[in-house]
């Protein structure tokens, strides 16, 4: 009866998901590629994975610590930042590197900025283009030297991306079941688009994400891509789609870092605004800007555009709205 | 100390009120040219020349320029001063000449130097004006250096032009400092900046802690109204 009559603020509907539970679910859902990666591209990507995740909850735990502020490493969101960041590495790159790009996510990003909630843009894409910025040769060198019994048998070898970059696209040169499979070069956690699709299956599934942004993202790519190569004057060509909608990172960015919440439109109209300049922006990195890969660009720039976004897309509250 | 003597003017430029830390004045320049400590000294330099020149002719016409034309008539006077210098270094030193470029003509409109003849020597007599110059071209001087020095030290390595920390030869194995590059690059003269000055406003406020008071209100001549200092105690609601 107490608990009855007990009056409290809203709000009175409460779910059971927490953050810390968000955030699991999406360490869970990132695992088939973190070890798809491993199993491609050998004991040392492991190594990269691992050092990141751990240096990322180090760093969290040190801010705490000497900020005296309670401690938020169980919340679980340094975690899949340091995954995030490891997953967006080279799988080659000296330890060292991920320990400085997740301290610089971690510290300069996140926490400077007031912790989870207040970051301006994805802490795990900030602290991969300081990185991309600062050793710009570490970071696109993709080169395997050997493999654990993962698929990769080529030595050396560009990345889709920058083979379509570099040599104009080739007839065969790469084939599709290989873009599908992720048996190519690249990041660690990018290059197979069906253990990604795991990972976003098992995301909509927990309701943890919706389809706005990916499919918007993806979908406003594609027709730009489509539309570059009617006008172009190559023709339309199915597999140069595919080697850019399957051979780079679009697929891992758009499924788990154009989601991530805090740097998000809360707006459905906002999602979809956010989704399209995405897919634009990163086709035009792409295809029109110095380096093969854009999407990471094109995620901490539109984490930028947010807030006027959410604002231009701000819904009419209830009996506000019409023209009078 | 007694406000307006010249002792106190270039403590009030070089730390009190830092025109770079405190002030957050002149960012363009503070920002663009600070890729390495030698271009933050010549910057300074040059700023101070001009600063303190224009401070003391300003000064000097104080009772002779009409309320009503006193921007374009100071603007005049600094133009004329930064046509000296760039001229100057254009003949004695052309490589500082070189790697400042457009950033030298621009002084002309830094609102360090607009700034201090509005706010103290349009008001003040010549003397107090000259070493208000002084000390803050003193204090700008210091803190682009400073800024210089740490960026070309994360950023290549480098102190000076000098190789500090031995880099590392990838082709012959060699360990060494990898250079991050990022901080010669325009975003880390952001992080730099900030850093700085998170630093130094970390040592002022435990000065205040301690009692000191940074922010004595007498050592300003009252012009709140073009003061950036924060902690002043006299600031207007």
């Amino acid at each position: 009866m107490e608990q009855m009559l007990n009056v409290s603020s809203n709000p009175h509907v409460r779910d059971k998901m927490t953050t810390s539970r968000i955030m699991q679910l999406v360490a869970l859902a990132l695992l088939p590629t973190t070890l798809f990666g491993v199993w491609n591209f050998g004991l040392h990507a492991l190594l990269v994975v691992l050092v990141s995740v751990a240096s990322s909850v180090a760093f969290e735990w040190l801010y705490d610590y000497l900020m005296h502020k309670p401690n938020t490493v169980t919340d679980f969101s340094a975690v899949v930042t340091g995954l995030l960041l490891g997953l967006n590495m080279p799988p080659q790159i000296p330890l060292w590197m991920p320990v400085l790009g997740s301290g610089f996510a971690i510290i300069i990003v996140k926490q400077l900025f007031g912790g989870l909630g207040q970051n301006f843009m994805n802490p795990a894409l900030a602290g991969r283009c300081f990185l991309m910025i600062s050793f710009a040769g570490k970071m696109t060198d993709f080169s395997v030297k050997k493999n654990f019994g993962g698929v990769i048998d080529a030595v050396t070898g560009a990345t889709p991306l920058a083979a379509l970059k570099a040599q104009g696209f080739a007839e065969g040169s790469v084939p599709v079941q290989n873009l599908f499979l992720g048996n190519i070069q690249g990041t660690i956690g990018e290059t197979s688009a069906i253990a990604i699709l795991i990972g976003a299956v098992i995301l909509l599934g927990f309701k943890i994400i919706d389809l706005k942004v990916p499919l918007t993202y993806i979908c406003s790519f594609a027709v730009f891509v489509i539309l570059y190569m009617l006008f172009s004057g190559m023709g339309f060509d199915v597999n140069y789609l595919f080697s850019h909608l399957f051979g780079g990172g679009l697929m891992l960015g758009a499924w788990f870092m154009a989601t991530d919440y805090v740097t998000t439109p809360i707006t459905p109209r906002g999602q979809l605004f956010y989704g399209c300049i995405l897919g634009i922006l990163t086709a035009v990195f792409r295809l029109f800007g110095g380096s093969a890969e854009g999407v990471s660009y094109a995620i901490i720039f539109c984490n930028l555009l947010v807030p006027v976004i959410e604002r231009l897309t701000r819904p009419t509250a209830f009996g506000k709205g019409g023209k009078a | 100390m007694k406000a307006n003597t010249p002792a106190e003017r270039l403590i009030n430029g070089i730390v009190k009120e830092n025109p770079t830390f405190v002030l957050m004045l002149g960012m363009c320049p503070t920002l663009a040219v600070t890729t390495s400590a030698t271009n933050g000294i010549g910057m300074g330099l040059t700023t101070t020349v001009v600063l303190a020149a224009s401070n003391l002719m300003i000064s000097l016409l104080r009772k002779f320029i009409p309320d009503g034309v006193r921007m374009p008539a100071f603007i005049v006077v600094v133009a004329s001063f930064v046509t000296i210098v760039q001229m100057l270094l254009e003949g004695f030193i052309p490589s500082l000449y070189a790697s400042l470029g457009i950033y030298i003509p621009l002084i002309v409109v830094n609102c360090i130097i607009l700034g201090r003849a509005e706010a103290y020597a349009s008001k003040n007599p010549p003397v107090p004006s000259l070493f208000d110059g002084i000390g803050m071209g003193l204090g700008f001087t210091l803190s682009i250096t400073c800024i210089g020095a740490v960026r070309e030290l994360i950023g290549a390595g480098q102190l000076f032009g000098a190789q500090v920390l031995p880099l590392a030869d990838s082709a012959s194995g060699k360990i060494g400092y990898e250079p991050v590059t990022i901080f010669i690059l325009a975003p880390g003269a952001f992080f730099v900046l900030a850093f700085l000055s998170a630093l130094q406003n970390k040592f002022k406020l435990g000065a205040a802690k301690r009692g000191i008071d940074p922010s004595n209100p007498d050592s300003c001549g009252g012009a709140c109204a073009s003061c950036g200092n924060s902690m002043c105690k006299g600031r207007r609601e």
